[in-house]
């Protein structure tokens, strides 16, 4: 079983949409959203969920205020800020570590669990769905990415999958780290705008660090063709290959918007081209 | 002020309402806080004039002193310190710098060092007070870049922060403490959705907002429904078009060639000034 990631660095590049196309070519695939922050797939996939699950990202302090004598160990034990000097816990500070449980004479303090979000597996028309729902302001977006990627393996097993499909999040932290660890290869989704290759240079230095391999796609081509023969030539200083082109076109959000995959849109010149990229994919995948 | 562009959504031109936002003000400060890939400074081509390390304390452990008793692993909600048949292993990219191994540890093994994650760097641009973060290849958490970078907020003139993408602990790290927030949005389901995620998590910080709608014209008008719905201000909307895409592509400013918009951004900017000041009073 391969793993493939589409990832970019900067947002916006198409990550979703290409996932999406992949995704309704893909023979045999598990598609696995790891964008838990900002999650899209279901949007065009209509899932039916099949299991809910609570994610537990962490703990949280919680304070009984009639055991509490207010000595202020918490507070002054604290390095998060998360106790204020009312001995108040502030939820979206505290990380879970446990200090203030220990540091308190009085065991005025407990840890409990906190539920950070969701993760889902779901029936869609192009196979099965993992994702997942990451309350907002939650600190665990990393280890959500992880639970994410094992269900679909632990799916992919139980189908006998030959192929996960994951949709990255944008940036170079902890939940892109997370999403590429262990994966066979990166797709980065790129456009030709100074941001989006400054963005690209470093998502591909994260790739390197972890040794991961990846190929380049270049999204919205047209919009500036020196920068595109930039890309291209800076992949190519850095034994980077180039699996394809792609130009701005308008139906990529008229696809979003009528919620179906540029393949299931009837053939264009554009959707042959995705298949071109996907062909390219799959070989380099093989080796 | 402190006004945060924040997005849910990637791409969606938090960095071009940002960077056009502070070039219609006289004096301001703009703060690039997306650490992971920070674009700003493509735009306002500052002159970088000071960068100074950030750094973060992780355990050090003496194994003279240690007696492998495991108390430190035991402890550690974030994995960061391994309890192997080898002896304590430090995995400080996991470390959250709580401090607790060190309390826990019975024979004052565990000592403090500083690691670097990052950098935090200045300059001026025209009336510009620019600052950015850039978090290194391999780390994984932004939020002590953000706060360093947060340090720097000037209470004499305005602040323009740009938020990184997402609604998860850097953009909270990030629009905490905001007077107001501009949300950008594209006119898209995908759009949408990250929208919506993204006006929850502020209602709950109570941070007063309101909605950009960029590339207006490419999907459909759900946002705009939304928004008359919810009773949030739709503040701008930056119709789709070729020539500031190209722009954007260089690394260039749109308001200098479309003197309407900046015309429109500088009375959003006092629209959310006025906002602010009935609220002030009020309070």
């Amino acid at each position: 079983m391969k793993q493939i990631a589409v990832v970019s660095g900067k947002g916006g590049t198409g990550k979703s949409s290409l996932v999406l196309a992949f995704a309704s070519l893909a023979k045999n695939a598990v598609i696995a959203d790891c964008d838990v922050d900002a999650s899209n797939l279901h949007i065009i996939l209509n899932p039916t969920i099949l299991k809910t699950k609570e994610f537990i990202g962490s703990q949280i302090a919680h304070i009984e205020k009639n055991k509490c004598t207010t000595c202020l160990a918490c507070y002054l034990g604290c390095k998060f800020g998360a106790i204020t000097k009312d001995i108040e816990i502030v939820e979206s500070l505290c990380e879970g570590c446990g200090v203030c449980h220990f540091l308190c004479p009085s065991k005025a303090i407990t840890m409990i669990d906190k539920i950070s979000g969701y993760t889902y597996i779901s029936k869609t028309r192009l196979g099965i769905l993992v994702h997942a729902f990451l309350k907002s302001g939650a600190q665990s977006s990393g280890k959500l990415v992880n639970e994410v990627r094992k269900n679909a393996i632990e799916i992919s097993i139980e189908d006998n999958k030959d192929l996960i499909l994951i949709d990255g999040p944008p940036g170079i932290g902890c939940p892109v780290i997370s999403t590429i660890t262990g994966i066979n290869l990166a797709i980065i989704v790129t456009e030709p705008t100074f941001s989006a290759i400054h963005d690209l240079e470093r998502v591909l230095e994260v790739n390197r660090h972890f040794g991961i391999k990846s190929v380049v796609c270049i999204n919205k081509s047209d919009i500036n063709i020196k920068n595109t023969s930039n890309i291209k030539e800076y992949c190519n200083r850095n034994n980077t290959l180039m699996i394809g082109e792609l130009p701005y076109n308008p139906i990529v959000n008229s696809a979003i918007v009528s919620r179906k995959t540029l393949i299931e849109l009837p053939d264009s010149p554009f959707s042959l081209k995705i298949i071109e990229i996907w062909e390219k994919i799959m070989e380099v995948i093989k080796d | 002020m402190i006004l945060s562009i924040a997005s849910g959504k990637g791409g969606t031109g938090k960095t071009t309402v940002s960077v056009n936002l502070a070039l219609s003000l006289d004096r301001v400060q703009l703060i690039d806080c997306d650490v992971e890939e920070p674009n700003d400074n493509i735009f306002i081509k500052a002159r970088i004039e000071n960068t100074q390390d950030v750094n973060v304390e992780i355990p050090e452990i003496d194994y003279e002193k240690c007696l492998n008793c495991g108390k430190c692993a035991d402890f550690c909600n974030f994995n960061a310190i391994i309890d192997l048949p080898s002896g304590i292993k430090v995995f400080s990219g996991l470390c959250h710098s709580c401090g607790g191994c060190a309390l826990v540890c019975p024979n004052e093994a565990i000592s403090w060092k500083d690691k670097k994650i990052g950098i935090i760097r200045s300059g001026t641009s025209g009336g510009i007070s620019f600052f950015e973060g850039i978090l290194d290849i391999g780390e994984v958490r932004p939020t002590p870049i953000i706060k360093a970078l947060k340090y720097q907020i000037r209470s004499d003139i305005d602040t323009i922060l740009d938020c990184p993408p997402g609604t998860s602990c850097s953009f909270l790290e990030t629009v905490n403490g905001s007077d107001f927030c501009i949300l950008v949005t594209e006119p898209t389901p995908f759009g949408f959705n990250d929208l919506k995620i993204a006006v929850e998590a502020l209602k709950e910080m109570r941070i007063p907002f309101g909605v950009i709608i960029n590339r207006d014209g490419i999907g459909d008008d759900e946002i705009e429904l939304f928004c008359k719905h919810e009773m949030i201000p739709i503040l701008l909307k930056i119709p789709y078009n070729e020539d500031i895409a190209k722009l954007y592509s260089k690394g260039e400013v749109f308001i200098d060639y479309f003197p309407e918009i900046r015309g429109q951004i500088v009375s959003m900017l006092n629209n959310i000034r006025g906002r602010k000041n009935e609220a002030d009073c009020s309070s």
